[in-house]
């Protein structure tokens, strides 16, 4: 296929992606900016004016860009693996598998679908939360970055996850319980530093935190890890994650016989 | 010119030993209405993933008009449409853009896309269900857009996996009628099918695959020739008169105005109508008693085990 092809092919399996799940924006879209909205309204207005300040900041301040960024993982996982399992499960995968179309142009035909929505979600969900806070953006380079990387790493976690899915309870399994779990003891709600040593050393191997905190950082300025090395865990995540799924699709694992 | 397809020694054996193709060799020309017959997994499934990239071969060659899979897959698989014998569609995407995102896989521009689309909606007679999601469709109906979906990126061999099962019969002939089209216009059709009359009518050639083999190929006409006997039936006017027998042929009486007659290779039948005629009995019409390819194919496969 010339690049011209390539990038038709990529722009039809990026609208196909879009489409999808704007067609569905109830179960897609709206979740999201009223969770959200729960959220700001329990733990940052009712119970954030108990608490007081949080890494120098006031604690409604501190909790938006981590439940942003929870938004954004979610959102961008479940929309490829949703997608990419439904189109397994229903064997329309192989309306692509028998076409030229390249392999990393699959993978990153869904990533984009995943991302665009991740970005479309981000923007909702900020705007429920300027009801709540105002939000002075400390480095925007850092915001939309991490962002773009969060976004493109768990899109390809998602797709990881639809290919080695027999059954729509597999598709669950990782975000019910691996993804939420990590996210929650990530740092979302709380600085690492009110943690017991242990249990702060602990949170280290936890990719969320360094996702988190790199978010906060762009958001506030505060961050309970150093920044380079959450861009650096960040970009070793993304990596991988595009490597091995690549590795999956050109060896057609679980995709074909 | 090269074959349209050309597969030689080709092996496939699955993760549990399960041997599908024990090293076929088909050679199917370009222009071609072919047909690729057997019973229930003998192999031609497999051979058609093989070709379609679903399926990995384990061993063989297998090269898609002079391309061969092996060195520019790519290409290949430009070359060919596929219809899979079992539906695989989002059911919930709407029937224009199946056809759209499938020629967008093939790097077709929207706007020729769009153009195809309806061509091939209005040739296959659903064009008034262009906006309607796939759910919604009759099972002939899916049967037919995966027939335009896999035209729609113009490719110059077109395989099919059982294209009519389970269509009613009114809707099987206009089938018939677009495949014998799209083959006059030169492209390559390849068919395999469970309807043998379906073969005969449509396809030049045949091969016949069984237990992961081929068993014979070559030329419908030729292999029917070589048939060693055929049974025919006789409608007859006036009711036969009993005990009627004509030497060196087989007759039986199965109700009282029909006559079954055996024919042997080589024998014909005037002595038969010369001896009904003799008797003052005027025969009303004659058919075969079986479809001769369904004949051919039961010996061929009777020969093999």
């Amino acid at each position: 296929m010339s690049a011209y092809e390539q990038w038709i092919a990529f722009l039809t399996i990026m609208r196909k992606e879009v489409r999808r799940y704007l067609r569905i924006w109830t179960q897609t879209l709206l979740p999201s900016a009223i969770t959200m909205s729960l959220y700001f309204l329990i733990f940052g207005t009712l119970i954030g004016k108990r608490i007081g300040t949080m890494g120098g900041v006031s604690y409604m301040e501190f909790v938006v860009p981590g439940l942003i960024m929870m938004a954004i993982i979610t959102n961008t996982y479940a929309n490829v693996v949703g997608s990419f399992f439904g189109a397994k499960f229903n064997n329309s995968i192989e309306e692509l598998l028998v076409s030229p179309t390249p392999n990393y142009v699959i993978v990153l035909g869904y990533v984009a679908g995943g991302v665009s929505r991740g970005i479309l979600v981000s923007i909702i969900v900020t705007s429920v939360a300027l009801f709540f806070t105002k939000l002075d953006i400390y480095n925007w380079f850092v915001v939309i970055s991490v962002v773009a990387l969060t976004s493109v790493a768990f899109s390809l976690c998602g797709l990881i996850n639809a290919v080695f899915a027999n059954t729509f309870d597999d598709v669950n399994i990782v975000p019910t319980f691996i993804l939420t779990p990590l996210t929650y003891l990530g740092g979302v709600f709380y600085s690492l530093d009110l943690l017991p040593e242990f249990w702060a050393g602990v949170s280290q191997i936890n990719p969320l935190v360094y996702v988190v905190n790199a978010f906060r950082y762009g958001v506030l300025g505060v961050s309970d890890v150093d920044i380079t090395v959450s861009f650096t865990m960040l970009i070793g995540l993304t990596v991988v994650a595009f490597a091995y799924a690549m590795h999956l699709l050109s060896t057609g694992t679980r995709l074909r016989t | 010119m090269p074959a349209a397809l050309e597969i030689s020694s080709l092996k496939k054996t699955y993760a549990n030993g399960f041997e599908a193709l024990k090293g076929i060799d088909l050679n199917v020309e370009e222009g071609d209405f072919y047909a690729l017959l057997g019973p229930n997994g003998a192999g031609k499934s497999t051979t058609i993933g093989i070709v379609s990239s679903l399926i990995s071969k384990s061993g063989g060659n297998v090269r898609i008009c002079g391309i061969d899979i092996d060195e520019d897959f790519s290409l290949a698989k430009k070359q060919i449409g596929i219809v899979p014998q079992e539906f695989n569609f989002n059911v919930f995407e709407k029937v224009e853009d199946v056809l759209i995102h499938q020629a967008g896989y093939y790097g077709i521009p929207i706007g020729i896309a769009r153009e195809r689309a309806m061509y091939y909606l209005e040739k296959l007679g659903i064009a008034d269900k262009q906006h309607v999601q796939m759910r919604m469709l009759s099972g002939g109906m899916k049967r037919r857009l995966m027939i335009a979906r896999a035209l729609v990126h113009e490719p110059r061999v077109l395989i099919l996996d059982e294209p009519t099962a389970g269509v009613d019969i009114e809707m099987r002939r206009s089938m018939y009628e677009f495949l014998r089209e799209t083959n006059q216009e030169g492209r390559t059709i390849i068919l395999t099918t469970h309807y043998l009359e379906e073969a005969e009518m449509l396809c030049r050639n045949v091969a016949i695959i069984n237990r992961g083999k081929i068993v014979t190929k070559g030329s419908i006409k030729d292999l029917l020739r070589d048939l060693n006997s055929e049974t025919f039936l006789l409608d007859t006017q006036d009711v036969l008169p009993a005990g009627i027998e004509v030497p060196g042929y087989a007759l039986r009486q199965v109700e009282p105005q029909c006559l079954e007659v055996d024919l042997a290779k080589g024998q014909d039948l005037a002595p038969i109508f010369t001896a009904l005629s003799g008797a003052g009995v005027t025969v009303v019409s004659m058919r075969n008693k079986e479809n001769r390819l369904e004949r051919m194919f039961v010996n061929v496969l009777e020969g093999a085990s």
